[in-house]
């Protein structure tokens, strides 16, 4: 060690300016970081307010009103993306959970876990145009079948299902091997044992990812805009060919004068969707808390 | 219940690293057999290798021959999992299971392996904790979490969950080394208890306990770190205490060495 760094001295002037300059850079930054948020916030729900506030938004849909006339609501799009991402959840979910069950309690370490992670970590970074693209040539071009909400459905399960699949898999590692064995030594089967104490172990953790997994798809629009027609009605059947949604509500309306009814409709679709979002990231974190036994 | 158990000529390996090599002896039914020796010397694998547990590491295997009253444990069509069920393990972090109550956690052997009827899980969890001496102090909240507890009122309910199945033998792995001193006595006490029931095994590093609990102790050793772990010598817990008849014993628990 050298003497000088040694030394009790306060620091010399260049070191505390590159101090403070550094300090300033980061405080910056940071602010920097959230400003286009708070803006988006304060923006949305400015305009968007004013749209939701009526009863009529959440209970009725657009049917018969254009944008040159104000009233109607829309139930139509909220149903819509509900039900797509209920749809999506309801297939991809089990596949990602019984996947990483694979991964961690059945092939951990093995050449086959290494290519499926492989392959998960590759369906992870699929733009959701190509997702979306790839179930239009499967569905449409190949099959023959025409559009539907369905279709949409499949195109977000491949964008859910790797993220689900992954927090699974990190929720199930976190289960100690001390919990297994323990009921391996009670002649508990192995299927059992994952069934009736790792997931319950692990549930909340997997719910958690589960509901984030489905707050994230429920805000795409590129897989709606090209595998499911916009409609103004409600249509509450997965097989339907137009159902409106919440993200081709905004689009809909992206080029409609700031004076018509239409202009704030259009806000409005976008402040429903962000608390749909933001409801869902709370109900997982009421989820996370709810699950945890009495004591702990 | 309490069942005889026969080691003959058992060699454990970890993938090609042979672990224990050539371990034979007998546990007779309700004693208390404790396994002493050095860190590394395989007594814990030969403790995991009495109800199959060593299996669960993949790469593991264990040849020559255990037998369960009679029974060849590793005989052809034995399922390890009705293995388990007849010999019952206690481990050394106590490990109940968190997603589960107290009432769930002694059920859990039981519930898991298809058992529904009420009434019989309600005096088996009763009885079990009972068992276990934890009855008195959990009986007004068997609705809480298993995890609640103290450390060792946990152990104890590891206890309680290993015995609810009705095993014939119980291994504990160092049931004690989590526990504060306190603790430690009401499980010596228990195993005292235990014994007039079933067939305990149970390793320990603590030589004191060794003394106090068991009737036999078996001492293992290994001539030098990477060499398969040995049994030394296996005889009543008075005679390897006070004139054990191997040298290495002896300096192992006057303290020379270990």
């Amino acid at each position: 060690m050298s003497a000088t760094s040694t030394t009790l001295a306060a620091p010399g002037g260049g070191r505390r300016a590159k101090d403070a300059a550094i300090r300033g850079l980061v405080y910056l930054s940071a602010v920097v970081a959230v400003v286009p948020l708070v803006w988006i916030l304060v923006s949305i729900v400015s305009q968007g307010l004013p749209a939701i506030l009526s009863a009529a938004w959440w209970t009725q849909d657009l049917a018969g009103t254009t944008d040159r006339k104000a009233g109607g609501g829309a139930l139509h799009a909220i149903i819509g993306t509900l039900e797509i991402g209920l749809v999506t959840a309801i297939v991809a979910v089990p596949i990602a959970v019984m996947g990483a069950i694979f991964l961690i309690e059945y092939a951990r370490g093995t050449k086959w876990a290494r290519l499926v992670s492989f392959m998960v970590d590759i369906l992870s970074g699929i733009p959701s145009i190509v997702a979306a693209l790839f179930i239009y040539t499967l569905m449409i071009t190949l099959l023959g079948l025409g559009r539907s909400a369905i279709a949409a459905s499949f195109a977000l399960v491949l964008l859910m299902l790797p993220t689900v699949l992954r927090s699974t898999e990190e929720m199930l590692k976190l289960v100690p091997d001390s919990l297994r064995e323990a009921s391996y030594a009670l002649g508990v089967p192995k299927w059992r044992t994952v069934v009736d104490v790792v997931i319950p172990t692990a549930f909340s953790g997997i719910a958690t990812g589960v509901i984030l997994g489905l707050a994230r798809v429920m805000g795409e629009t590129a897989p709606l805009l090209i595998l499911v027609a916009y409609a103004r009605n409600l249509y509450l059947s997965p097989t339907t060919s137009n159902m409106g949604t919440l993200p081709t509500m905004i689009n809909s309306g992206r080029n409609v004068a700031e004076a018509l009814p239409g202009y704030e409709r259009v806000w409005g679709a976008a402040l429903t969707l962000i608390i749909l979002v933001m409801g869902l990231n709370l109900l997982a974190r009421a989820v996370a808390r709810a699950s945890r036994l009495k004591d702990r | 219940m309490a069942k005889r158990i026969e080691v003959e000529n058992l060699d454990v390996y970890y993938g090609s690293f042979k672990a224990v090599s050539g371990v034979s002896l007998v546990v007779e039914p309700r004693t208390v057999t404790a396994f002493i020796g050095p860190s590394g010397c395989g007594k814990s694998t030969v403790l995991r290798t009495l109800n199959r547990m060593h299996e669960v590491i993949p790469g593991a295997y264990a040849t020559g021959k255990v037998a369960l009253d009679g029974v060849d444990l590793y005989g052809q069509g034995v399922d390890p999992v009705a293995v388990r069920r007849l010999v019952g393990m206690v481990f050394q972090r106590p490990n109940p299971f968190p997603s589960m109550t107290i009432y769930d956690n002694v059920a859990a052997g039981l519930k898991l392996n298809g058992t529904r009827n009420k009434a019989e899980l309600d005096e088996t969890v009763e009885k079990s904790l009972r068992s276990a001496n934890l009855w008195n102090e959990v009986k007004d909240r068997l609705g809480r979490a298993g995890t609640s507890l103290s450390g060792g009122q946990q152990q104890r309910l590891c206890i309680a969950r290993a015995i609810a199945v009705k095993p014939d033998v119980i291994l504990m792995d160092e049931p004690c080394s989590a526990l504060d001193p306190i603790s430690t006595l009401a499980i010596e006490d228990l195993i005292g208890e235990l014994k007039e029931q079933y067939t305990v095994v149970i390793v320990t590093h603590n030589m004191q306990q060794a003394s106090r609990v068991s009737d036999r102790t078996a001492f293992f050793n290994l001539e030098s770190q990477g060499l398969p772990g040995q049994l030394v010598e296996v005889d009543d817990t008075e005679t390897i205490f006070s004139n054990p008849s191997k040298k290495a014993t002896e300096d192992y628990i006057t303290g020379r060495f270990g």
